[in-house]
């Protein structure tokens, strides 16, 4: 069997190795119609005018960075709870009856919060389950540990190019660079966390070290919904969501804004993949390194 | 019009220092497996 699992997983690596050349000319070409599309073809904004173009860059990268906080979420959890038979058959059944309850509520709870669509509720419990399921059918053991690190790396890229471009579209419309506001704090927080993460897997060299990343991480994932759902619950200066939320947006600009964040959902695809590699290879190495001390302890000093 | 250019040009500077990293990382773990290879020594090791 696990031979048999061992050959899946080398064959899945050699078709995906194959495909990466090909993902990478298609991802440079989306991204480069993305930049054409948000600079030239988007309609000018009214009031903002050419300031407001950041938007195409800021949102999708806020979206792009709490999808790969969610999926560092999903992967510290299975971490922890593989580690126990009783605590993994839990995690399972939270994540199936989670996706049910949602479809459930998109259904039976009514009104919805203003805003809210039924078939978005709906969709996101589907999308944890599933995204759940996803991760521990492909990654297995140390593998889970391996991903959730390399999510979290690029997550804290995606989450500083946030935080650069915020201030440089509120200096000319807002006046200042930063404000403490709720959406602009938790943000920052939440950017302190996953670095306080990297940090702690960078330089703690405790055997326990994943296992307490997994846990920090799991604390820095309920932050993500603060950060989103913040313009809804406070008031703040910060413009309210062009979807869902009772925002609206030109159609043209939202086309634009979603072409955008399509291209940089495959750009963090493609540098997720190339990091994951890069930490495979970094563990293996690291593994020879112990072998060959336990083999000749006067090597190991 | 200079901010707009501003916040562009950011991005796609923090996302190359970012692959200048990984590059980097890449090539140091090559040299690494390539004296494993040879029986070598390496250095912190």
């Amino acid at each position: 069997m696990k031979r048999q699992a061992e050959g899946d997983e080398c064959r899945h690596e050699n078709s995906m190795k194959r495909a990466f050349p090909i993902f990478a000319v298609l991802t440079a070409v989306l991204l480069s119609y993305a930049l054409y599309e948000a600079l030239v073809a988007a309609p000018t904004e009214q009031t903002m005018g050419n300031v407001q173009r950041i938007f195409y860059y800021h949102v999708p990268s806020a979206w792009t960075a709490f999808l790969l906080f969610f999926i560092n979420f999903v992967c510290s959890i299975q971490y922890l709870v593989r580690r126990d038979k009783v605590a993994d058959s839990i995690a399972n059944w939270v994540a199936i009856v989670l996706g049910v309850a949602a479809c459930a509520a998109a259904v039976v709870i009514r009104p919805l919060p203003s805003g809210v669509e039924p078939s978005s509720v709906a969709t996101t419990g589907l999308a944890i389950t599933g995204l759940y399921f996803l991760v521990k059918r492909y990654f297995s053991g140390s593998r889970t540990d391996a991903l959730a690190l390399v999510t979290a790396e690029v997550g804290v890229v995606f989450c500083t190019v946030v935080l650069v471009t915020g201030p440089l579209w509120a200096r000319p419309v807002w006046g200042i660079w930063w404000t403490w506001d709720v959406r602009l704090t938790s943000t920052l927080v939440l950017w302190l966390i996953y670095i306080s993460y990297l940090m702690l897997r960078r330089f703690s060299a405790s055997g326990q070290t994943p296992v307490l990343a997994a846990a920090l991480a799991i604390f820095g994932a309920l932050d993500v919904p603060l950060v989103y759902f913040s313009i809804w619950i406070f008031r703040t200066q910060h413009p309210q969501p062009v979807i869902g939320g009772g925002g609206s947006i030109d159609p043209r600009m939202l086309h634009v804004l979603l072409i955008n964040w399509l291209a940089f959902l495959c750009f963090a695809a493609l540098i997720c993949w190339s990091r994951y590699r890069l930490e495979v290879l970094q563990r293996e190495v690291e593994e020879i390194h112990a072998m060959k001390g336990l083999q000749d302890p006067r090597s190991s000093g | 019009m200079n901010f707009l250019y501003a916040a562009y040009s950011a991005t796609w500077i923090i996302h190359i220092i970012y692959l200048v990293i990984l590059v980097r990382r890449y090539h140091s773990l090559r040299n690494e497996i390539d004296e494993l290879k040879k029986g070598k020594p390496t250095p912190g090791h």
